[in-house]
């Protein structure tokens, strides 16, 4: 990752990245032009409109159309905006909650009762540290197995009293060391994901920047997930993946591109609900917009939540991650035009509305739709019925989806 | 099928403590070394065997295969991959599920496969995983789970870490249903598997020596740049560090089960 320190700190806080550079020249362009302006008295005013207009055509066809790569980049930008930043200007009265009464209090994972909009809530999130000092104390922002026991004691205070609980994640990964091992790291996260699977009160999930592996899938099992325009959430690091697949961490562009973990390729796969939008240029360009965005999802999110039943939240949840990427066949009874179905499946998600609506809506009618196909499919049911949920739904969902347009 | 760990012949060079075993023997004993103890990694189908009462095993699913979700491509296409381990194996998936009988006691099996792409878990093994545990919760029968697996798979991106939290779902209503679960770690437990169900069984057995982890020790070694401890990431280390309940040789595998079983009471 390059950063280029060209100097003009008062226009745009300083930092590009590589691929920012035709930007970064064309602000100091239009710079030098306002202070020659301002010195030598001539009009160049006609000149810095169009210039400017130019500008926020260039920002704008760039900051859409980003790479995997260019992404990680944007997602580990210096200057991004971090968990406490947003806490800061959205949550009033955060009341933070340190330790898990076992062993420390992790300071990669922060935890706090707070107030969003109308909601009290519990507020779990990564913390990498603002500074070097900080960042070292943080250990980045990789938590270690006391940091993901606390954010699950400060989950159960919050069930305890019925307060819904917040999920802000930012983490390369959870913490590669000796002493997680020993503590079980692996556990740690287990344990984590089961009991979120089955939290008695809303859970709603954003990535803000970073969804690092494990390391992110331990506080981020909830009823609704959002990542923000610009972040990642992968399996594996970029450069891990290319390290392991292509032998050589060179590949990391190409293995970033391979995994498909842009927030729109995450969209397109039903994996996300919603992409929060980013201010033009990314969160750290204006952070007070950036966490307007994610205030509003967090707060509509929560109102929505609010009004189910507990029991009925927790069979939706249970519901929405027996099915989550449920990308597989029955070999045996392929379902017929798979390709073709799923080719319009992508289109749809990626096009309008939440991906959860549609799966419930998907699934309403996958009995309808799928039983004409029961008779293909009725080897596999005889053998078991879980085979007749799991397949037929793979194949129906995908009709039911497909079948509104045509 | 074995073949990656006992080569052709009659004899082989036991790569624990180098001395020469009569392959038949080496059968004889659950693939397990009579000379150190060594216990060689089990494919699926013969773990099955082992485990189970003769016929008894009845499987689900196993036609499920993972699709291509990414459309992946690295040095080779996941599709490739795909169909190789498939032909080497035998198998279809990395993880083998059914209904079988352990000395008379009906069990819900799920046994992985080292050898099919490292045993790691993509949509097909999330979803036999997450039916098989959800049919022993409507049976009111104990899940057996033997894991072996380098964790989730990187060729299904976000979709195989996704397993991790669908498994431990449906793992979480099988003990509201107060199901009993016992896990099994063989060589190796790692990464996403060992952070999902792995870690999540009421009893949790492990063969010896058995790799169990969550981080690469390469990955580790790079972070700490030190000398890890000997016996680092073993299931005696997991065991003394409080992770694994007992270690069971591959013989007494089938009574330590069933032991288990019958002081849950169900």
């Amino acid at each position: 990752m390059s950063i280029i320190l060209d100097g003009s700190t008062a226009l745009n806080g300083g930092n590009y990245l590589e691929f920012e550079r035709p930007l970064a020249k064309l602000e100091r362009q239009i710079e030098e032009l306002e202070a020659g302006q301002a010195t030598t008295g001539r009009d160049h005013s006609a000149m810095i409109r169009t210039m400017r207009s130019e500008l926020l055509g260039a920002r704008r066809k760039l900051y859409t159309r980003l790479d995997a790569w260019e992404t990680v980049q944007m997602a580990r930008h210096p200057k991004r905006p971090l968990v406490p930043d947003y806490l800061n200007l959205m949550v009033r009265d955060f009341c933070e909650l340190h330790g898990d009464r076992q062993f420390r209090d992790d300071r990669a994972i922060l935890t706090g009762f707070g107030r969003i909009g109308n909601f009290k809530c519990m507020f779990i999130g990564h913390n990498k540290g603002k500074d070097t000092k900080e960042r070292l104390e943080n250990c980045f922002g990789m938590a270690h197995p006391e940091g993901y026991r606390k954010a699950l004691a400060k989950m159960k205070l919050a069930e305890k009293f019925g307060v819904p609980v917040v999920c802000l994640i930012d983490t390369t990964g959870a913490y590669p060391g000796i002493g997680a091992e020993e503590r079980g790291i692996a556990q740690a996260i287990a344990v984590n994901i089961q009991e979120m699977s089955r939290l008695r009160v809303p859970i709603v999930c954003v990535v803000l920047s970073e969804g690092g592996s494990g390391g992110a899938l331990g506080i981020g099992v909830g009823d609704r997930m959002a990542i923000l325009e610009h972040a990642y959430y992968s399996v594996i690091s970029p450069e891990g993946c290319a390290a392991i697949l292509w032998k050589s961490g060179e590949f990391a562009s190409q293995a970033a591109k391979s995994l498909k973990f842009t927030a729109k390729d995450l969209k397109k796969l039903g994996l996300v609900d919603e992409v929060i939008k980013e201010p033009l240029g990314g969160a750290h360009r204006d952070p007070p917009v950036a966490a307007a965005n994610v205030e509003r999802f967090i707060v509509d999110t929560l109102r929505e939540l609010r009004r189910a039943k507990v029991e009925t939240l927790l069979k939706r949840r249970y519901r929405r991650w027996r099915d989550m990427g449920s990308f597989f066949v029955d070999a045996n009874n392929p379902p017929a035009k798979k390709t073709k179905a799923r080719a319009k499946d992508a289109g749809q998600n990626g096009s309008s509305g939440s991906a959860s609506k549609k799966a419930v809506a998907a699934k309403g009618g996958a009995s309808k739709a799928g039983a004409p196909k029961a008779g293909s499919t009725k080897n596999a049911a005889a053998r078991n019925g879980a085979t007749k949920n799991g397949a037929i739904k793979n194949g129906a969902a995908k009709k039911a989806v497909a079948a509104p347009r045509g | 099928m074995a073949k990656v760990e006992v080569p052709e012949g009659l004899w082989l060079r036991c790569k624990g403590c180098g001395e020469i075993i009569f392959k038949k023997v080496l059968e004889e004993r659950l693939r397990v070394c009579p000379e150190c103890g060594l216990h060689y990694r089990v494919d699926a189908r013969t773990r099955v065997q082992q485990l189970t009462d003769v016929g008894t095993f009845e499987e689900f699913n196993e036609g499920l295969v993972s699709t291509d979700p990414l459309s992946w491509k690295d040095q080779k296409t996941y599709r490739e991959r795909l169909s190789s381990a498939q032909r080497q194996t035998g198998l279809r998936e990395a993880v083998v599920t059914g209904k079988a009988y352990i000395k008379g006691r009906a069990v819900i099996l799920a046994v992985m496969d080292p050898f099919f792409v490292m045993g790691s878990m993509g949509a097909a093994v999330g979803e036999k995983v997450s039916a098989a545990v959800e049919k022993a919760t409507d049976l009111s029968i104990p899940v057996v789970i033997v894991t072996c697996s380098g964790g989730a798979r990187m060729q299904e991106g976000l979709v195989s870490l996704m397993q991790m939290a669908k498994t431990s779902a449906a793992i979480a209503r099988h003990d509201d249903e107060r199901g009993l679960y016992i896990t099994v770690m063989s060589d190796p437990t790692t990464a996403g598997v060992a952070a999902s169900y792995a870690s999540l069984g009421d009893v949790i057995l492990a063969e010896p020596k058995a790799m169990i982890g969550f981080a690469g020790p390469r990955v580790i070694w790079n972070t700490v740049k030190a000398e890890l401890p000997e016996g680092f990431q073993t299931a005696e280390f997991m065991k003394e560090h409080g992770f694994v309940d007992r270690i069971v040789d591959r013989a007494d595998l089938r009574s330590e089960i069933c032991r288990i079983i019958d002081y849950c009471g169900k």
